[in-house]
């Protein structure tokens, strides 16, 4: 009771930033601060993605040191006329729109399901989550044995209910659903806790109003629920989209890129590129096109972003 | 003027509403109850890859060609077999350094630098901000080829330093830390300031005591991501028995071939640790996550 009138005085503001009545020193203070985050961040962030931009004008070769002949823009134009190239591109992209809508639409069905059921939330916590957190490679060898032909728990299971299952993995045409399906099934938790934090945050009144208003769950999930998610679905889509663009794991450990390289990623081609080809310029250059990408995507749902901000 | 007007037909309104609410809560319990039914559906057929890996693993070899849940000799004998064929051991010894190695140094190097960004004032603090944001924009596996390069001349490759260092400054952590140091209150700082305590000793005994669950969601779920890492530490080791646990997996499929219930065993030693992980920290991974999601 004291504090509560002595401290107002004592402390005219709680400031929001620093003051500036702190004692003298502080850049020197500041500097020792952010000095082992910036060193670790210089040497293997900033300074390799510098490095990565001078190396994809040149030759250079993982058996040579050194940077190798001046190549200029060679390596880009030989990566923006190469079939191989374009493909793998394709194939990522193909793998995001397959990908993308299924584990935003699951992920929101099943956290609104679970936000209504009371009891037994941990359940369902560790059903949908528990996969998340798994290394890909045991998710992999898990699901390479679902896939394999002939007695893989789902050629058995659909041949069950009538169904012939197709070749998944072996079959070009089929490999990457497969891939999709297993992703689905690995990183559909991460969603899944976005939006049931999400739907932690629209306030109980709003459903309880809505029900006096004579308001039907179909009705609420509708006026509400939805409209109040938005941000949320704009962070999962954004999150969503950059998470499947980098694919590699699934690819390089399930199928290694086939059959056929009907599904080699864009990672899994400068991997190729760099690492059994010894192409390192050429494999770095791929890499900022790569990057180009990525940072248009972000861009695109950046705006996006600030669009539904001022909406606010 | 409103009380003697609606008196009267409040009365029946009540009563009116009273009915039609009844029915309306009751298509609320039974959309509930259909919800939970369908949930749980879904949750069970979610389950079904790990259960299946699980059964297989407690098979003799010879009867996993028979697509069956029944069982009839279970076995741990696969897990023998896992446990003496491969340096499994190993990759997880090799796991638990690393990703212990870089959840360190990332709380360390993340929360000093967030505390900064927090509570200090100096020039060029827009520059560093924006400098260290650009960072999260950079996704790790477009620097592959100039790391790998930088981690052959440092003569790095085939050690836990390549596999941990790059991990380090990841940059969304330092805003993990600043985000919650901006919501601390300040008075204790200022009484320790008071006493005479410099800005480390204001970071180590006032601050970072307070800021456990930041530093427990940042811990966790960078080890957990640097556990599962696969891609940098299969460029850059190459030593079977420096390999990390999805490293060394990956190679599995090719020694066991149709050895069912032994790769199945591989991929149950392989999961039991980030299980264990999961069900001891569920809370703070589940936090570290949905704070991410607020953030953004």
């Amino acid at each position: 009771m004291s504090t509560e009138t002595v401290t107002p005085a004592a402390r005219p503001v709680q400031p929001p930033e620093p003051s500036t009545a702190r004692p003298p020193g502080q850049g020197r203070a500041a500097t020792g601060f952010l000095l082992p985050f910036g060193l670790l961040y210089l040497a293997f962030i900033l300074g390799p993605a510098v490095y990565g931009l001078i190396m994809s004008f040149f030759d250079a070769s993982l058996v040579r040191p050194g940077l190798g002949g001046f190549a200029g823009f060679g390596n880009y134009t030989e990566a923006l006329q190469s079939a191989d190239f374009w493909s793998s591109l394709w194939h990522t992209l193909w793998f995001t729109i397959l990908t993308t809508p299924p584990l935003i639409v699951l992920a929101f069905v099943f956290a609104l399901l679970a936000d209504r059921v009371s009891r037994g939330r941990w359940f369902f916590r560790l059903a949908f989550f528990a996969p998340f957190i798994l290394p890909s490679a045991v998710v992999a060898l898990i699901w390479i044995f679902m896939y394999t032909p002939e007695l893989g728990l789902l050629e058995v299971g659909l041949a069950k209910i009538g169904v012939t299952a197709p070749a998944w993995l072996g079959d070009p045409t089929w490999a990457m659903p497969s891939l999709a399906v297993t992703t689905i099934w690995w990183t559909l938790g991460f969603n899944f806790i976005l939006y049931l934090a999400g739907l932690q945050e629209i306030p109980r009144d709003l459903y309880e109003a809505s029900a006096i208003d004579g308001a039907g769950p179909w009705q609420q999930i509708r006026r509400i629920t939805i409209p109040m998610l938005g941000r949320t679905t704009t962070l999962v889509a954004v999150l969503q989209v950059i998470a499947s663009l980098k694919v590699f794991d699934q690819m390089y450990l399930m199928t290694t890129g086939g059959p056929d390289f009907a599904t080699r990623s864009v990672l899994q081609y400068v991997y190729d590129q760099g690492f059994t080809n010894f192409r390192l310029g050429y494999a770095a250059a791929v890499s900022m096109l790569f990057f180009l990408v990525v940072l248009a995507v972000s861009a695109v749902w950046f705006t996006i972003v600030r669009r539904q901000e001022k909406e606010v | 003027m409103a009380h003697s007007t609606l008196a009267a037909p409040e009365a029946e309104t009540a009563q009116s509403r009273g009915v039609t609410q009844a029915k309306i809560d009751q298509r609320h319990r039974l959309f509930n109850r259909i919800c939970l039914g369908v949930l749980i559906a879904f949750a069970l057929l979610w389950l079904v890859p790990l259960a299946w890996a699980v059964d297989t693993a407690l098979k003799p070899n010879a009867e996993t060609t028979r697509t069956t849940w029944l069982i009839d000799d279970p076995t741990f004998a696969a897990f023998g077999r896992v446990l003496s064929d491969t340096p499994i051991l190993n990759w997880f010894g090799a796991s638990l350094i690393t990703s212990t190695l870089t959840a360190v140094g990332t709380v360390v190097t993340a929360s000093l630098a967030g505390f900064a960004l927090s509570r200090m004032r100096f020039r060029y603090r827009n520059l560093v901000f924006w400098a260290i944001l650009a960072g999260i924009m950079i996704p790790g596996q477009v620097l592959i080829v100039p790391q790998f390069r930088e981690m052959d001349a440092l003569g790095l490759l085939n050690t836990y330093w390549a596999v941990s260092l790059p991990q380090i400054p990841t940059a969304v952590a330092i805003f993990i830390f600043k985000q919650f140091f901006d919501g601390l209150p300040r008075d204790l700082e200022e009484a320790a300031r008071i006493d005479g305590a410099g800005w480390f000793r204001i970071y180590r005994g006032v601050v970072m005591p307070l800021a456990r669950p930041a530093v427990a969601a940042v811990a966790i779920f960078t080890f957990v991501t640097s556990w599962n890492e696969l891609l940098w530490p299969l460029l850059v080791l190459t030593n079977p028995d420096l390999m990390t646990m999805p490293v060394g997996l990956a190679t599995v499929q090719g020694a066991f071939g149709i050895r069912y219930a032994d790769t199945m065993a591989s991929t149950v030693l392989g999961a039991i640790p980030l299980v264990a992980v999961f069900l001891l920290f569920q809370r703070h991974i589940v936090q570290g996550i949905a704070g991410t999601g607020l953030k953004g």
